[in-house]
C-alpha cells in the first residue's frame, strides 16, 4: 500500500516542481576558417594549421584562454589531440606528422579557463612535403657562392706556389711539449673534448692530432687519447695509425691507447681527470669542443705539472683555457693551425679565402656604418639604403 | 709526517662537524639519497688528491654512463630511426603504395652505418672510412647554411644596428680590429700589427666579462650540490 502511495506521489511531480539546480555551460565560439597546408621551406614531416580567432577571444565573452588542435586520419574523425597554443595565436605547426604526402585532417577548438571547449571548427586537410630549396635564404646562397669563389681562387693559387700563413703562437710549442714528455719519460695526452665528428673544431683537432702523433712516433713517446664519441675514436685511430706509418714506425702504434671512455659529459671529465692523475702525462693537448668540463680538465692538467696546449672555438670556455693552460689557440687560430701544420694546398688556400671573406665583411660593415651615419643625419636616400642593407642580412 | 698530522686533524674536524649535523639536522631516511650523497663526497674527495673513494666513484660513473648511453643510442638510433620506420610505421608505404625513395632513405644509411663494425675485422677495417667520410662530408655541408646564418648574417646585422653614439662606434671599431687579429695572410707588423693589438685587447676584455659570467653559472652548480647535501641529505637547512 505504501509503495502504491509513493508511486502516486512521484507521478504528481512535474519536471518544473523538481529541483533544477544545474550549472549552465557557456561554450565559447569556435575558431573559424581553419586551413591546413604544408609547412614551407622544411624537410617535410610538418603541417601548418591556421585559423581565425574565436569571437570570444579578446572580445565577446572574452573567456578563451587557449586553442586545442586535433588531428585525424579521415574527415569524419576520430580526431586525436596534438597540441595547444595560447589565446590570440592563429597558427600551429604539427611537427609530429609521420608520413609525407598523406592527407591529414585537422580541427581546432577554443577553450576557456574552466576547461570548457567550443564546438569543433570546420575540418581542414593538408599534406606534409619536403622542399629542395629554402626560398628565404637566397642571400646565403649568393654570399656562399661569392665566398666559394674566393676559396676556389686561392686554392688554385696555392697549388702553384706555397702561400704565406703567419706564425701562430702555440704551434711551435707542439714540438717542445712532445720533446719535454719524451725527456721526462711520460706519455702525451690528447683530449678531443666532447664534440662529434661534424663539429668543425673536432675536425681541426683531428688534423692537429695527426701532427702531434707524428711527433710522438718520431720521439717514440706514447700518446693516450680518451674519446667521448665512438665515431671520433675510430677517425682518431685511423689518423694516428697513418701518422705512425708516415713516421716509419707503424709497429709502435697501439690502437688501445686511442680508446672510448663514455658519452656522459661529467663522466668523461671524471675519467680524463683520473687518467691525468695516474698516467701523469708530460704534455696535454685539449683540442676540440669543450663545455663546463673545460676548467676541471685544465686545472687537473695544471696540477700534474704538464705543459698544456688548448684550443677551442667555444667563446665562453676560452677564458678558462687562457687562464689555466700554457698556450691557447683562440677560435679560428685553431682552424688556421690545422692548415698551417698540414701545409696542404687546399687547406692553405681555404685560410687565404677566409681572409678574403673577412675583408669583404669589414668592407660591408664600413659601408653600412657610413650609410647609417649619413642616414641618421637625414642626408639623401642613405637611410633607406642602410635599412635595405640591414634587412638583406636579416632575411631567412 | 706534518702533512699526515694535518690530514688526521682535518679528518677528525670533518667527522665532528658531520656528526654534529646528523644530530642537529633531520637526515634523510631514503637510502638512495644517502648513496647519492656518499658518491658526491667521494667525487669531492678529489680536491684533496686521488684516492680509493674517488676511483670507485669515477669508475662507477663512467660505467653507468656507458650503459645508459648504450640504451639511449639503441632507443634513439636503432629503434626510432631504423626499426620503427622499417617495421612499425613503414614510412615507405603511402596510401597502400610502396615508395622506393623513403625505403632507401632508411636502408642506405643503415647499411653505411653497419660498415662501422668493419673495424672489428683486420682485412676489411678500411671500410670504416666510408661512414666516417659520409658523416664528416654530410655534416660539413649541412652546417654551411646555419654557420652563415649565425656567424655572418646575424653578426653583421647586429653590428649594423647602429645609432649616432659612442657605443656604436666602439662596437664597430671592436668588430673590425678583432677581425683583423684573425687575419692570417699577412704578418702582424706595422699598421696591421697595431690594429691586431687593439683587437686582442677587445678580445681579452670580452673574455674577462665571459669569465665572470661563466664562473657565476658554475657557482650555481656548486650551490645545487650543497643544497642537496645540506637540505635533502642532512636536513640542516630547513
Amino acid at each position: 500500500m505504501n509503495v502504491l502511495l509513493a508511486i502516486l506521489f512521484l507521478m504528481q511531480q512535474t519536471p518544473d516542481s523538481l529541483s533544477t539546480d544545474t550549472v549552465e555551460i557557456v561554450r565559447p565560439a569556435p575558431p573559424t576558417d581553419v586551413i591546413a597546408m604544408d609547412t614551407p621551406n622544411d624537410v617535410g614531416g610538418s603541417v601548418s594549421v591556421q585559423w581565425e580567432i574565436s569571437e570570444d577571444d579578446g572580445k565577446g565573452l572574452n573567456n578563451v584562454i587557449l586553442y586545442n588542435v586535433f588531428r585525424g586520419q579521415s574527415e569524419e574523425g576520430p580526431f586525436d589531440y596534438i597540441g595547444t597554443v595560447g589565446a590570440g595565436r592563429t597558427s600551429y605547426d604539427d611537427q609530429t606528422v609521420e608520413k609525407d604526402k598523406v592527407t591529414y585532417y585537422y580541427i581546432v577548438k577554443a577553450q576557456t579557463k574552466e576547461g570548457v571547449e567550443s564546438e569543433a571548427s570546420n575540418v581542414a586537410s593538408g599534406k606534409a612535403a619536403p622542399q629542395w630549396f629554402h626560398h628565404g635564404r637566397w642571400n646565403i646562397l649568393i654570399l656562399g657562392i661569392l665566398f666559394a669563389l674566393f676559396f676556389a681562387f686561392y686554392i688554385r693559387m696555392a697549388k702553384g706556389k706555397e702561400l704565406f700563413i703567419r706564425k701562430i703562437a702555440g704551434l711551435d710549442a707542439v714540438e717542445e711539449a712532445v720533446g719535454r714528455s719524451t725527456e721526462m719519460g711520460k706519455p702525451v695526452l690528447f683530449c678531443p673534448g666532447i664534440g662529434y665528428l661534424y663539429d668543425i673544431a673536432t675536425i681541426a683537432a683531428l688534423t692537429i692530432l695527426g701532427r702531434v702523433a707524428k711527433k710522438t712516433a718520431e720521439y717514440e713517446t706514447r700518446i693516450i687519447m680518451p674519446n667521448y664519441d665512438p665515431v671520433v675514436m675510430s677517425a682518431a685511430q685511423e689518423i694516428v695509425k697513418q701518422s705512425y706509418t708516415e713516421a716509419g714506425r707503424p709497429d709502435d702504434f697501439n690502437e688501445k691507447d686511442i680508446f672510448y671512455l663514455t658519452q656522459d659529459q661529467f663522466g668523461f671529465a671524471a675519467g680524463v681527470d683520473g687518467i691525468m692523475l695516474r698516467e701523469k702525462p708530460g704534455a696535454i693537448f685539449l683540442q676540440g669542443v669543450f663545455y663546463a668540463e673545460a676548467l676541471i680538465l685544465a686545472e687537473t692538467g695544471h696540477s700534474v705539472g704538464a705543459i698544456q696546449i688548448a684550443g677551442t672555438d667555444r667563446v665562453t670556455l676560452l677564458p678558462f683555457f687562457i687562464s689555466a693552460c700554457d698556450y691557447t689557440l683562440i677560435g679560428e687560430e685553431m682552424f688556421a693551425a690545422s692548415s698551417y701544420l698540414s701545409r696542404d694546398p687546399v687547406m692553405l688556400g681555404s685560410i687565404k679565402g677566409s681572409d678574403a671573406a673577412k675583408v669583404a665583411i669589414i668592407s660591408v660593415i664600413l659601408v653600412g656604418a657610413i650609410l647609417g651615419i649619413l642616414g641618421g643625419l637625414n642626408i639623401g636616400p642613405f637611410g633607406t639604403w642602410f635599412q635595405s642593407l640591414v634587412n638583406w642580412f636579416g632575411r631567412g | 709526517m706534518k702533512e699526515r698530522k694535518g690530514l688526521i686533524i682535518g679528518s677528525v674536524i670533518l667527522i665532528i662537524i658531520f656528526i654534529g649535523m646528523l644530530i642537529k639536522g633531520e637526515p634523510s631516511k631514503n637510502i638512495m639519497v644517502w648513496i647519492a650523497a656518499i658518491l658526491t663526497l667521494s667525487i669531492y674527495s678529489f680536491l684533496y688528491r686521488d684516492n680509493i673513494f674517488y676511483k670507485f666513484a669515477e669508475h662507477l660513473f663512467v660505467g653507468v654512463s656507458v650503459g645508459y648511453s648504450v640504451s639511449v643510442v639503441y632507443q634513439n638510433a636503432f629503434i626510432r630511426r631504423v626499426f620503427d620506420p622499417l617495421f612499425i610505421t613503414r614510412t615507405y608505404i603511402v596510401e597502400g603504395q610502396f615508395h622506393i625513395l623513403p625505403f632507401l632513405a632508411v636502408v642506405i644509411p643503415t647499411l653505411i652505418g653497419l660498415l662501422m663494425v668493419s673495424v672489428f675485422t683486420k682485412r676489411q677495417a678500411w671500410l670504416i672510412r666510408i661512414p666516417i667520410a659520409f658523416v664528416v662530408g654530410s655534416y660539413a655541408g649541412m652546417s654551411i647554411s646555419p654557420s652563415f646564418q649565425a656567424n655572418i648574417f646575424e653578426q653583421t646585422r647586429s653590428t649594423l644596428h647602429i645609432a649616432l653614439s659612442i657605443s656604436s662606434f666602439i662596437m664597430i671599431f671592436g668588430v673590425i680590429t678583432t677581425l683583423v687579429y684573425f687575419f692570417f695572410s699577412k704578418e702582424h707588423k706595422g699598421f696591421l700589427g697595431r690594429t691586431a693589438n687593439v683587437g686582442i685587447w677587445f678580445i681579452m676584455i670580452a673574455f674577462g666579462a665571459s669569465f665572470g659570467y661563466t664562473v657565476m653559472a658554475r657557482i650555481s652548480l656548486l650551490i645545487g650540490r650543497m643544497n642537496f647535501l645540506l637540505y635533502d641529505w642532512l636536513g640542516v637547512i630547513k
